[in-house]
């Protein structure tokens, strides 16, 4: 098993290719890797959408857990409040309560989001500054003004739009 | 734990509720805003078209349009 990642790593430093795999492979199990979860039995979860997991929180009890569980078996009404809450965080990891609580995570989204806001608008300016060309005339104060007169002079939408607003008689926009 | 119970909660009829409370709203929401629309913008604007057009005279607007120099086929008067 040993000789398997010792061959491999020999064959990887010899092309000259070191990742990560290969460390790993090198040193070995030196005992601070971490444990895989069995994935092919059930396991515990806290789900807000499923509420009762396959299997409990606690798996391995002591010997005074054994002892409530077997008091469980009698009536419950025997059982005192902290027996009851007890036998509760056997069975269960968080409350819904827990599970569901808010956390402050939309300050960091919020404040994210601004931030590129704030990003965006400098580089918006600097590419105003150094980038696009000079608006075209046909934006001048002076085009326009020309512009409305002739739309005017055209009666554009005399009913109830544009020409509509303007007063012919006295030459003025209709208060 | 205490021993008082609960109210029982309502366990049936509650499709048929909730379709009674939102077929009302349905009917109040879209007959509403379609008498809105009709007395909002559609009698004003059928008023506006009918007082424009009692009072206008084509001729007149045309002379004006013509003394302004926005036509190619015909010049103004004095030119």
């Amino acid at each position: 098993m040993l000789s398997l990642p010792a061959l491999r790593v020999g064959t990887l430093a010899r092309r000259g290719v070191l990742g990560a795999a290969s460390i790993r492979a090198a040193h070995g199990h030196s005992g601070h890797v971490a444990t895989q979860e069995d994935m092919s039995v059930p396991q515990y979860y806290d789900k807000r959408s499923s509420p009762l997991p396959d299997v409990p929180y606690h798996k391995e009890l002591g010997a005074e857990q054994k002892a409530l569980k077997e008091k469980e078996k009698g009536s419950w009404k025997q059982l005192s409040n902290e027996e009851k809450v007890a036998l509760y965080r056997l069975k269960f990891n968080q409350t819904f309560a827990e599970m569901n609580r808010p956390s402050s995570e939309w300050k960091t989204v919020l404040g994210g989001i601004f931030v590129f806001f704030g990003f965006t608008g400098l580089y918006v300016w600097w590419q105003r500054v150094y980038v696009l060309p000079p608006k075209p005339h046909t934006l001048t104060d002076e085009w326009k003004a020309q512009q409305v007169k002739r739309m005017l002079d055209m009666r554009t939408n005399p009913i109830q739009g544009f020409s509509a607003k303007w007063d012919y008689d006295k030459s003025e926009w209709k208060k | 734990m205490s021993s008082t119970l609960l109210p029982k909660p309502q366990m049936r009829g509650l499709l048929g509720k909730r379709l009674r409370v939102h077929i009302v709203g349905a009917l109040i929401a879209s007959l509403g805003s379609a008498i809105l629309y009709k007395y909002g913008v559609a009698e004003p604007r059928k008023r506006a078209y009918a007082d424009f057009y009692k009072n206008s005279d084509a001729m007149k607007d045309f002379e004006a349009m013509r003394e302004a120099g926005v036509f190619e086929s015909v010049q103004p008067k004095n030119s």
